[in-house]
């Protein structure tokens, strides 16, 4: 595997949108190459080499391409935005849609990300070794996919509105998480190692919810249903099972409906 | 000889009346008396006469003091700031017409502009919502003549929207609704007992922030599911009360107001609102209302949409496409991020009603601002532009809250000299095409 090291010797003076930051535009390119990839601040096209000094030689392709990006990146948008393959990691907090609709390969932020991040998440692993924003792991406004696969860890404690429309993938949440996690999912499993403020699991179809810690208040559409035991995380513990959202449509299988999932760890 | 103008369009609030009586001064320069407004409706037309009008466009000095320059100086520097910044907010539109929208849309695909209008602190959490699930709805006409079941929830049309009760969803008789407000069930949720409550026949009383929790529960009681014993303060038997009585009725309808659109959950609230008015529709015809505000708010999001595909916080910044997030592309996030180099107002007063932090932000950046009067954004602005009143001094289509286009008209001569929004954008626009090409 081959390493490019991007170093930031400018700041932007509005906002740097970057989404070229990802192994899939480096594959194949020279460190002068990738100097001349496009970033944009508002309507003035600018170069990645601008703004960031590059090092290295990526691979021939994106699998055999890992960048390093050191330097305050926290005004940088989309850093491995659709990324296939390869690993990105970011020695920096960053700003929104980090690993937005991401695909495969890992990408590591040893910082805070903003919101938006892991947006449609289709595949591969993102790491934040910080705090999350608001709408990780969501879908896009209007639509009806958020993260459809993949795994998502925070180290830290996440925003609002995590797995909106979420219907694939699993998120692991280390920290505290605030309100609306898992609302409209259709699948997929959120797992919070700490405490929720409020409304998990409102409007949910299908998925799974997992809380450690406490919930500040439950929804009235969530029934008590049965204790189980669950290892999760490789920890094993016993929970209380609820079904739920009972106001929200739900599937049948085998002339049984087919409910969203909520543990609580007892 | 004072005239009577009839069928005269309100520009005040999103219910706009459309049956307003004003008598003009024969030299056509001066109101005289307005019929059928209610209070904050006349008082936008009697607002022409008070003194002191702006009638040239300012320039504030180093010292803070404003000079009166030409409109055309006025225009050049709004051109230039347009043409030089690489992100500028141009927020407003809310009072203007889609005629005036539509130029200020061209400048803004010129300059890469951002364009939000007033639903980013108002209803945008609406029609985020109206993406998500989509929205089962219907004109307040229908409802004059068909709505037995009525639901205020989050808002207070007797301050709000004053004649949207007497004009459609209370008192009027209509085709199907012939015995007027007895022959209508008025449900009103709030968590104060509001004077839109004292006319309700039932009052639910919801813990502030249990909207969304309520819903649910009506959600949930709609299907049969069991229920918790309270909800947000609501007992479930209640919940399943109204929830039997909204099944039975025949044409039921939500208005709801920035109860839901601003308090915890936002667009969430709004989305499992729709969400319970279509699990309605299982049982009888349902629909759903935003009680918008600004008179053309509406129209905004009705011109944006045409022409870009999103509602509010329309991001031209990259020229080649529209892009739109709530949260980065909105006028707050934008200012208190710090992500723009300049901003342009129009119509609206965003000084009024944005976050202190979001306006020291502005304040620190070149700022023009069109509007008819001095208001708490012209302070702090470079340049303020005065124009006509739309809907006074001028016309313009205005879409209604219920998503109906009603022409606004000219009652009044402007005082002279003033020029309308529809030419002043149509000169920066020209000016900014002259810049352009110079460069
Ligand atoms: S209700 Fe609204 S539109 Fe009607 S007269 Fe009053 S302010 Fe004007």
């Amino acid at each position: 595997m081959n390493t490019v090291t991007l170093t930031v010797k400018q700041q932007p003076e509005i906002i740097l949108e970057a989404d070229c930051i990802t192994p899939d535009s480096f594959a194949g390119k020279t460190a002068a190459e990738i100097e001349k990839l496009p970033v944009y601040q508002g309507k003035q096209n600018c170069t990645l080499g601008d703004y960031f000094k590059v090092a290295g030689k990526a691979g021939s392709t994106p699998a055999e391409t890992q960048i390093i990006v050191n330097g305050d990146c926290s005004r940088v948008k989309y850093i491995g935005m659709k990324m296939s393959a390869g690993e990105v990691v970011v020695n920096s907090s960053t700003d929104m849609y980090t690993g937005g609709w991401m695909k495969g390969g890992k990408l590591v932020v040893n910082g805070n990300v903003h919101s938006f991040c892991g947006l449609g998440m289709e595949g591969g692993e993102f790491i934040i070794n910080g705090n999350a924003g608001n709408f990780l792991g969501a879908s896009y406004r209007g639509d009806w996919r958020g993260m459809q696969g993949g795994l998502i860890r925070v180290k830290g404690n996440v925003g609002s509105d995590i797995g909106t429309f979420m219907n694939g993938g699993e998120m692991i949440i280390e920290g505290n998480a605030d309100i609306h996690i898992a609302t409209h999912a259709e699948g997929g499993r959120i797992v919070i190692k700490g405490n929720v403020n409020r409304r998990i699991g409102g409007q949910m179809v299908k998925g799974e919810v997992i809380v450690f810690g406490t919930v500040n208040v439950m929804m009235p559409g969530f029934h008590y249903n049965q204790d189980v035991e669950l290892t999760v995380d490789g920890v094993t513990a016993m929970f209380q099972e609820y079904n739920g959202d009972l106001g929200e449509r739900h599937p049948k299988r085998k002339g049984e409906p087919v409910y969203g999932k909520l543990y609580l760890k007892k | 000889m004072p005239k009577v103008v009839t069928d005269v369009t309100c520009p005040f609030c999103g219910t706009l009346c459309d049956d307003l009586e004003i008598t003009v001064s024969d030299d056509n320069k001066k109101i005289l008396s307005v019929k059928n407004a209610c209070a904050i409706g006349a008082e936008k037309f009697n607002h022409t006469k008070e003194p002191g009008r702006v009638t040239h466009p300012r320039m504030r000095q180093p010292d803070g003091t404003f000079k009166e320059i030409s409109y055309d100086e006025a225009i050049d520097f709004t051109a230039r700031m347009l043409v030089k910044s690489r992100k500028t907010l141009m927020y407003g539109w809310a009072s203007t017409s889609c005629q005036a929208m539509s130029i200020g849309h061209e400048i803004a695909e010129k300059v890469g502009g951002i364009v939000d209008n007033c639903a980013t602190v108002c209803h945008g959490s609406s029609l985020i919502a109206i993406q998500d699930v989509g929205i089962p709805s219907c004109t307040l006409g229908e409802i004059k003549n068909r709505a037995d079941r009525v639901i205020f929830w989050g808002c207070n049309p007797a301050h709000a929207h004053p004649r949207h009760m007497s004009r459609y969803s209370i008192f009027p008789r209509g085709f199907f609704t012939v015995k007027g407000h007895k022959g209508r069930k008025i449900y009103c949720v709030d968590c104060r007992h509001t004077d839109t409550a004292r006319v309700a026949d039932t009052f639910i009383q919801v813990q502030q922030g249990y909207d969304y929790e309520l819903l649910n529960a009506f959600r949930t009681a709609a299907r049969g599911g069991p229920l918790p014993d309270e909800i947000g303060g609501v007992p479930k038997e209640k919940v399943y009360e109204v929830v039997e009585e909204l099944k039975t009725g025949r044409f039921g309808v939500i208005f709801f107001g920035m109860g839901l659109t601003h308090t915890l959950g936002r667009n969430h609230n709004i989305d499992i609102a729709i969400s319970f008015t279509r699990d309605m529709n299982e049982f009888t015809k349902f629909n759903i209302i935003a009680m918008r505000g600004h008179w053309n708010v509406t129209g905004s999001g009705q011109v944006l949409s045409w022409q870009y595909g999103f509602p509010y916080a329309v991001d031209l910044s990259r020229l080649d496409k529209a892009r739109y997030q709530t949260g980065e592309t909105t006028s707050v996030d934008l200012l208190t991020r710090n992500e723009v180099e300049a901003c342009f107002y129009i119509a609206t007063d965003p000084g009024a009603h944005f976050p202190i932090a979001a306006m020291i932000s502005s304040s620190k950046k070149p700022t023009v601002t069109i509007d008819p009067h001095i208001n708490c954004t012209t302070e702090i602005s470079d340049v303020h532009i005065p124009v006509a009143m739309v809907g006074v001094e001028t016309g313009g289509c205005a879409y209604r809250m219920d998503n109906v286009p009603i022409e606004t008209r000219k009652v009044v001569d402007p005082p002279e000299g003033l020029l309308t929004d529809e030419e002043v954008l149509t000169r920066i626009l020209n000016r900014v095409n002259q810049l352009m090409e110079e460069a």
